[in-house]
């Protein structure tokens, strides 16, 4: 390559585990090239501080092709950092500059606490689901031809669409209050618009809804944000279709 | 339903029916004050009927009142409840990165106009009661004229008040553009993401705050 | 008499799996309250599992190292699943299915196995529309199905370019419903590190809770893995980074026998390395080869000039490239199979045409489909003469159409416009055939251990064809799984709940915590992925795409010494008492330094070309097919199953003969 690589300065959340208190701490990293991802360029630092008898740093990451909502890291004050529509671990160095600074944080919310550094216990989504992400049928394989149920190009591309939410927690580390309903809505949603989902959807809301609240995320207040911030492009829709979905339960 | 409005998307629906009633108030309280530029008698009769009439007093004034005080107190409730969902804060976070100042700044903009509020409350709302129902005068008339229009003017005089009005009504115009089209979100109605509503809630959120505001500047330049 | 026992059915293979459902032994529904099952893994085979063996009424505790199950790495499945519903009406059976799935696999596959996964196949879509799955429909609101990897017919579900995603979110959604009714206890973040076996039956594992460090005993009356296969073993793949061989390799050290480890499929269109630094490779969908020319420069000056940023692809005149698919093999063109497309570009850029800075890579250019889609919707909107420019823009709306989110990707990662220049591409480890032996009823050879999906051997051969991995991990965990395990357990009603205060568990805690002990305690100089680095390295340049006795030979002994070298000098930081990615990296990249030394092993005893594994001594001499992949059917249709003896080179082979009753054999041929 090049070797014109990058000199960088990275304060990063450093906290032994969940119990212990944190703190940024700055490092170094030189010779960075800016065809690296993100995570790479923290593969570099963490073979430094294992070379130098420092302790790595730790997050979670996984499949690094954007897809299985492992990474999640606060770049810069974003959400998977500043490019739009990927994870972490699709972000590329060529988006910073040779001598930036740059803050690297874990999710910040009271229902994502931190485990180690830079991961967090994301179980609350979790819990969430299993109060009623599903739809109650047993594997049989034969319950109907799949083809047995014509479902609508439409319905069952909007299903998709909520459906690509790959849970990785951005819209509740980017929300100010954080909020969890970008991600509870695109679940609620996929459901809601396929006919299968019809049967228990008035107590899969309100279950879900009731379990979003005692995990203690905050309330939405529409600022948009996870929108923008979610790699997968979740749309505010399914927010409103939630809302729609409650309502509808509730005067039932 | 009593679980409804317990749950964190009910209190969101109850704060968007509130903002809604509340926008909806806005434009009747602008279109008294209005003709007050145009036509002092006319200004002196509505508010006459206004202040003197059962149904508006007795009925859609403490409905209204109810509507204001519910509004900032769940405000209150949800900032507080959001605060606590946040734990700690980033040592970097770039809002500006993914959405509005408006949006992000709801309880600031709402805490401007609800010293307003005390402000414009001491102002008309506290001497109303006072003489209407503590005095007893149902009258409305003062040396033998409404007392109304001669009151508003009296209080434009100050330039001190009039800047605190128009920086209130800054805030409203900047709390209304997050909220008119936030309440249609809320409500679960995408009607707020379709053009043609952004930008009615555009208009109607700097419309009627600038309304007040060249009610306020043209009493200040025009009382005789 | 091996002793390989495949318990195949008797009678007609298509009446084989139906036979024998009727006759299996049954688990009365009280009784399933009183059996617990162990799965390790929770993607599409282990999650499908996990939550049907709990719907029947199983205690299952199920196990990922992921911080949830959704996130296993099945999820990273882009293209499709495939089943023989025949919604096309373009002549699909359950036969076809079967048949070009083993004729895929370059006939190294049991044949029984493979006849029940295409049967199981159409109820697989049917449990997953129930489920909720938005796969991809036509307008009248049927089903859609696409053509992949070359077959005759359209059987290929497809969910955008995401169905691993959304199939996985299916049976996660089926495990929720089976957490939330307590049916499922879910370990999120743990790893299994071991395999209890109490007289001759595996009865547990031992695993550590990644968040605390703390060594777990876990006890069942039958244990089930399906952790997924092993091409990390090469470091650079399109694997997960924690994707791991421990789980399975574990249970071949204590028993079960682990077949064909040389059978890896290294895929042609892969996103191709940048740099030292790269930690992982991407894939991309096989489907660009649909539209998509394969070539390299014709002469080697250019292509020096090219790897040395001197000259541009797009000034390379036509008859300056080498098209060389569509020369080697013109009936198939870029359209064969997975294997000889990786190959021929290996070949190519090993004799010095490969066209990045790195030497290896080749251009995929789309230049001639915009231009050919952009000449159609001339046509189909009615413009005479277009200009140059109006025929590529209205073919690069067609393009970007059906290939924008991978273009999309392409750029984010090469910063390069795929649409003005061609992409680069080359091949990569994807996904291993081989793994732990399972008989027809995926047990091992130990009683009681279970090993489905990517994690064994069964149905693939040599060779998997796109979108069939998919169908195999769900056909394990949803329909077969079940059914063939309730055989064992109907055994196990009387044995009553399993202790863990049982020597076996103890000798087995005991050794796992020995292992972690010398890791936090050796205090070596090189850190586990410099060791993890080097092996891929001799993995890739010796066990890779082509193979000879002389490589393999070498690659044995180096993989030997760096396992050496690794004992004496790793260096893993921290402690063991806490999250420790290190620790957690260390005990699976020892794990694959012995994976590795069986894999090329393997593949020297396999003195044959077949599928994945490619021979440089077994090729055609002469005539059409000559250099190309020659299979020996005479000495070779046999699964290698080896036993564990202590080191990797010491391993015992065990055949399993191969028999083809219903098909006949017959050598590839895509000229």
């Amino acid at each position: 390559m090049s070797g014109k690589g990058m000199n960088l300065t990275l304060k990063i959340w450093r906290q032994k585990d969940a119990q212990s208190k944190g703190k940024m701490e700055t490092y170094n990293v030189t010779d960075i090239s800016e065809h690296m991802s993100f995570l790479e360029m923290m593969d570099v630092l963490n073979e430094q501080l294992i070379a130098s008898g420092d302790e790595p740093v730790a997050f979670d990451h996984d499949c690094r092709e954007g897809i299985c909502g492992m990474c999640s890291l606060y770049i810069n004050g974003e959400a998977h950092g500043p490019d739009r529509g990927i994870t972490t671990c699709q972000l590329h160095m060529r988006m910073f500059n040779d001598g930036d600074t740059i803050y690297i944080e874990p999710w910040r919310a009271a229902a994502f606490p931190v485990i180690k550094d830079l991961v967090v216990d994301r179980t609350s989504f979790e819990r969430i689901q299993q109060a009623g992400g599903y739809i109650s049928v047993n594997t049989s394989g034969n319950t109907q031809d799949a083809n047995a149920l014509p479902i609508s190009k439409h319905a069952a591309d909007e299903a998709m669409d909520a459906a690509t939410c790959i849970g990785c927690g951005a819209c509740v580390a980017t929300c100010k209050n954080s909020s969890a309903m970008l991600f509870v809505g695109a679940k609620v949603s996929q459901y809601a618009l396929l006919p299968q989902g019809q049967v228990e959807a008035a107590d899969r809301v309100k279950n879900m809804v009731a379990q979003m609240d005692l995990e203690g995320f905050g309330n939405c207040t529409n600022t948009g944000a996870c929108e923008i911030e979610c790699p997968k492009g979740i749309s505010l829709e399914n927010i409103a279709r939630m809302n729609r979905e409650l309502m509808k339960a509730s005067i039932k | 339903m009593s679980g409804f409005f317990k749950s964190s998307i009910g209190r969101k629906v109850a704060m968007a029916l509130s903002a809604f009633f509340l926008m909806f108030f806005l434009i009747i309280h602008l279109a008294v004050n209005l003709t007050s530029i145009f036509s002092e008698d006319l200004f002196n009769e509505l508010s006459h009927f206004m202040g003197t009439n059962p149904a508006v007093q007795f009925a859609m004034q403490p409905v209204l009142l109810f509507g204001v005080v519910f509004h900032f107190v769940m405000g209150f409730v949800l900032e507080l409840r959001n605060r606590k969902a946040i734990g700690v804060s980033y040592a970097k976070n770039n809002g500006a990165a993914n959405s509005t100042w408006m949006s992000r700044n709801m309880i600031y903009s709402g805490l401007v106009i609800l010293a307003f509020l005390v402000l414009h409350f001491i102002d008309f709302w506290i001497p109303e009661i006072n003489v209407k129902y503590i005095q007893g005068d149902m009258s409305g008339m003062h040396d033998g004229e409404f007392r109304y229009f001669h009151e508003l003017q009296h209080k434009f005089l100050s330039p001190a008040r009039v800047g605190a009005y128009v920086i209130a009504f800054i805030l409203l115009a900047l709390h209304l553009l997050h909220g008119f089209t936030s309440a249609f979100q809320s409500m679960g109605s995408t009607a707020g993401r379709k053009k043609a509503l952004q930008t009615f809630g555009k208009v109607y959120s700097i419309i009627i705050p600038l309304g007040f505001i060249i009610v306020a500047v043209y009493h200040h330049f025009n009382h005789h | 008499m091996s002793v390989l026992d495949s318990k195949v059915p008797k009678g007609p293979i298509k009446d084989k799996w139906t036979t024998y459902k009727d006759k299996i032994d049954l688990v009365n529904p009280a009784n399933k309250r009183n059996i617990d099952v162990i799965v390790v893994g929770t993607g599409l085979a282990g999650g499908s599992a996990a939550a049907t063996l709990a719907e029947l009424g199983y205690n299952v505790k199920a196990f990922a190292y992921q911080d949830s199950p959704r996130r296993a790495h099945s999820i990273a499945a882009q293209g499709g699943i495939n089943a023989a519903k025949n919604y096309m009406g373009d002549g699909d059976s359950t036969y076809r299915l079967f048949y070009d799935t083993v004729k895929g696999g370059d006939y190294r596959s049991r044949e029984a196995n493979v006849h029940r996964l295409a049967e199981v196949s159409g109820n697989i879509i049917d449990q997953c529309v129930a489920q909720g799955v938005p796969f991809a429909r036509d307008y009248g609101g049927l089903l859609d199905n696409r053509s992949f990897g070359g077959v005759l017919v359209s059987r290929t579900f497809y969910a955008k370019g995401q169905t691993g995603q959304q199939l996985l979110l299916g049976a996660y959604s089926a495990m929720n419903r089976q957490i939330a009714r307590g049916k499922i206890q879910m370990y999120n973040r743990h790893e299994m590190l071991d395999v209890v076996v109490v007289d001759g039956k595996a009865r547990g594992i031992i695993t550590r809770n990644l968040i605390t460090g703390e060594i777990e005993r876990h006890s069942a009356h039958a244990v089930v893995i399906g952790s997924g296969g092993y091409g990390n073993v090469y470091f650079l793949s399109t694997n997960a980074m924690g994707s791991n061989a421990t789980a399975a390799w574990k249970i071949h050290k204590k028993g079960a026998f682990f077949a064909n480890p040389c059978y890896t499929q290294i895929h042609p269109t892969c996103i191709p390395r940048s740099g030292d630094y790269q930690s992982k490779l991407t894939l991309m969908s096989e489907s660009l080869r649909n539209d998509g020319r394969i070539w390299v420069p014709k002469n080697i000056e250019d292509a020096k000039a090219i790897q040395q940023g001197k000259l541009k692809p797009t000034d390379l005149a036509e008859e300056d490239r080498d098209y060389y698919l569509e020369r080697r093999y013109p009936a198939f063109g870029n359209l064969v199979p997975r294997d000889v497309a990786s190959r021929a570009a290996k070949e190519r850029c090993d004799a010095g045409y490969g066209v990045n800075a790195t030497g290896e890579a080749v251009y995929l250019d789309f230049a001639a489909a915009i231009e050919r889609y952009g000449k159609e919707q001339a046509k189909i909107q009615g413009i005479d003469n277009p200009s140059a420019d109006k025929v590529y823009d209205l073919g690069q709306a067609i393009v970007e159409a059906k290939y924008g989110n991978l273009f999309q990707m392409y750029e984010k990662i090469v910063d390069e416009n795929p649409y003005k220049t061609p992409m680069m591409i080359y091949p990569a480890t994807h996904y291993t055939m081989g793994g732990v032996w399972v008989d027809y009823n995926l047990m091992t050879t130990v009683p009681g251990l279970y090993c489905i999906g990517e994690a064994n051997f069964s149905d693939h051969g040599a060779n998997r064809l796109g979108a069939s991995a998919l169908m195999q991990g769900l056909a394990d965990g949803y329909f077969v799984l079940p059914y063939t395990i309730g055989d064992y357990l109907s055994d196990e009603i009387r044995t009553g709940a399993i202790p863990t205060d049982t020597p076996e568990f103890e000798e087995a805690e005991k050794a796992v915590k020995s292992q972690i002990d010398f890791f936090m305690n050796n205090n070596g100089t090189k850190s586990v992925d410099h060791f993890h680095k080097r092996l891929g390295k001799v993995m890739w340049d010796k066990v890779g795409m082509a193979r000879n006795e002389k490589g393999l030979k070498e690659a044995m002994a180096e993989i030997k010494a760096i396992r050496e070298e690794f004992w004496k000098d790793v260096k893993v930081p921290g402690i063991a008492n806490e999250m420790n990615p290190e620790l957690e990296k260390a005990g699976r990249v020892a794990d694959f330094l012995e994976l590795g030394e069986l894999f090329a092993k393997d593949a020297l005893m396999r003195e044959e070309s077949c599928g994945g594994h490619f021979r440089e001594e077994s090729v055609e001499e002469s005539g059409e097919q000559k250099g190309e992949a020659k299979r020996n059917d005479k000495d070779f249709a046999f699964v290698a199953a080896w036993e564990f003896k202590g080191e990797p080179a010491d391993a015992v082979l065990h055949k399993e003969e191969l028999e083809f009753k219903d098909i006949e054999l017959k050598q590839r041929s895509y000229k």
